[in-house]
């Protein structure tokens, strides 16, 4: 089964839009989607080094990913920057760090489009299978972290008074969160990323009216525009990580509308 | 006795945010804090309730003590989808009646199904006290219950919270940057600047020199209004001189800490 590339790319689009789902909705909840975007641009520094050091691109872009969240995280409280603008600056200068690598690399090594624009076409067995243990272990991870982390989304103190352990879930999040990143580049860019996080989510927000609802809705609506972005660039060669964000893009439009004339 | 916190210091960046509080909260007792804005109120009622960590003394909590938390309302995220009944039941499952019983004692029967984001900042306060009310909590703790509020929902929302207590006998702890009716519905005022300047029954309180210094004009234009307040409990109008005693008497009684 897994021969076939469309079928390797369909499945592995499929288990990364279906986790970034619920991550997604957690993003638009807890206002990081700035948060979201600086992750995904330290991925194209993961990439460059994964290249530079050749390993398996996924492992290096989540380590990446993971140095960075840790640093922000660090950071918080020790400066007097607010904390958009040291995102900025983690942001900004992974992608340029990143551009900067790859330049030195021999041009035949890097395709510049596949790392902007996604390569799901060029998904391997080995990253759907990955993937789909990744889709598992995620999912079953955010089952277990979902009300704490829910609580202390509405409020942190609610949550420490009234003895929700909120830490830990919060911290298991944010490892969940550059754990699908480090998938999701492969699917629609590291341009792209955050897009996926948000949009699907976004879309569910206007059809739905409790949190779990919402989670459910954004990961078939992500599966959707997987589907649909894949089956569009496999029939007239479109690049397929931004049919897959157009189609996303679309049914919020959709969603939106429909929310509108509802009320 | 619910909590009791032993010279309690909480460090800010480079100063101490609040340091030298001493503080005991009975059962079943309403604690009013007051003081301005940045004296450390918030942040010793969550030093007592463990959100953040004290830097130095102790404090000590009744064991499996229940507590419903009221947080300030600017503070609760409405962007998650949720109803007012979900949110009800936000860290523990209640029974149907239950939640509609909470819901019509704090005059909002009608909103169980509305979503928390499309409630006013009003009807969000009292879901939040129905919230916590629902725990049956043995120490109720209220951040600036009335802010946003306007002022006869104000005197609305401490009859409601008097209401509470009447009927669940819990303790209250209510933090409050301002003097109105706080303090004819309150058995003890905490008055806090960094550090308690003075406490005691409300009557004593309003006349302690700490108290008047620290809100200045705004207290003696208060002091006349609960002197006010006061009169109308008597029948003759001649009550100026007793009253004046009578405070006097309070003072003696009222412990300073400045």
């Amino acid at each position: 089964m897994l021969d076939d590339f469309f079928t390797r790319a369909l499945l592995a689009g499929l288990a990364t839009a279906a986790l970034t789902g619920p991550i997604g909705c957690f993003i638009i909840w807890r206002r990081m989607s700035f948060f979201g975007d600086t992750l995904s641009h330290s991925a194209l520094l993961g990439v460059a080094l994964g290249l530079l050091l050749s390993i398996y691109q996924t492992l290096s872009v989540f380590l990446v990913a993971l140095g960075i969240s840790v640093l922000i995280q660090w950071l918080r409280g020790k400066t007097n920057l607010s904390s958009d603008t040291s995102l900025g600056i983690f942001s900004h200068g992974a992608l340029a760090l990143g551009l900067l690598m790859i330049s030195f690399l021999p041009p035949s090594q890097v395709d510049l489009t596949s790392v902007f624009f996604g390569d799901i076409l060029a998904s391997s067995a080995q990253d759907v299978i990955v993937m789909s243990i990744a889709l598992v272990v995620g999912l079953f991870v955010m089952r277990v972290i979902w009300h704490a982390l829910l609580v202390a989304t509405v409020n942190q103190d609610i949550a420490t008074a009234e003895g929700v352990n909120s830490k830990f879930a919060e911290f298991t999040f944010t490892l969940l969160l550059t754990i699908v990143i480090a998938f999701s580049f492969k699917v629609v860019g590291v341009l792209l990323i955050s897009a996926l996080l948000v949009i699907p989510a976004a879309s569910a927000r206007q059809l739905t009216s409790a949190p779990e609802a919402t989670a459910i809705v954004a990961s078939v609506l992500g599966c959707l525009s997987v589907i649909g972005g894949l089956v569009l660039s496999l029939h007239i060669d479109l690049p397929s990580g931004p049919a897959i964000v157009c189609f996303a893009l679309m049914f919020f439009i959709t969603a939106f509308t429909y929310r509108r004339f509802r009320s | 006795m619910l909590i009791r916190a032993e010279n309690l210091g909480i460090k800010g960046h480079d100063d101490w945010r609040v340091r030298g509080v001493s503080l005991t909260i009975a059962e079943s007792e309403i604690v009013t804090m007051i003081g301005p804005n940045g004296s450390g109120k918030s942040t010793t009622a969550k030093a007592l309730l463990g959100i953040i960590p004290a830097d130095e003394g102790t404090i000590t909590r009744k064991p499996s003590m229940r507590i419903g938390y009221v947080p300030q309302s600017l503070n609760v995220s409405r962007n998650v989808p949720m109803s007012v009944k979900r949110f009800l039941q936000l860290t523990k499952q209640h029974k149907d009646d239950e939640i509609k019983q909470a819901l019509a004692l704090v005059g909002l029967p009608y909103v169980e199904h509305k979503q928390v984001a499309d409630l006013s900042g009003g009807q969000l306060q009292r879901t939040l006290i129905a919230r916590a009310l629902l725990l049956k909590p043995d120490l109720m703790v209220l951040d600036e219950p009335v802010q946003g509020v306007d002022f006869a929902g104000e005197i609305a929302l401490y009859e409601l919270i008097t209401q509470i207590r009447d009927q669940l006998g819990c303790g209250m702890l209510l933090i409050s940057h301002d003097l109105h009716i706080v303090m004819s519905q309150t058995d003890r005022v905490v008055c806090m600047n960094g550090h308690i300047c003075c406490e005691g029954a409300p009557a004593s309180v309003i006349e302690n020199e700490a108290y008047l210094k620290l809100f200045g004009p705004k207290a003696s234009e208060f002091l006349a209004l609960y002197h006010h307040d006061h009169d109308h409990h008597h029948h003759d109008h001649d009550h100026y001189d007793h009253h004046n005693h009578d405070h006097h008497n309070h003072k003696d009684k009222a412990d300073s800490h400045a």
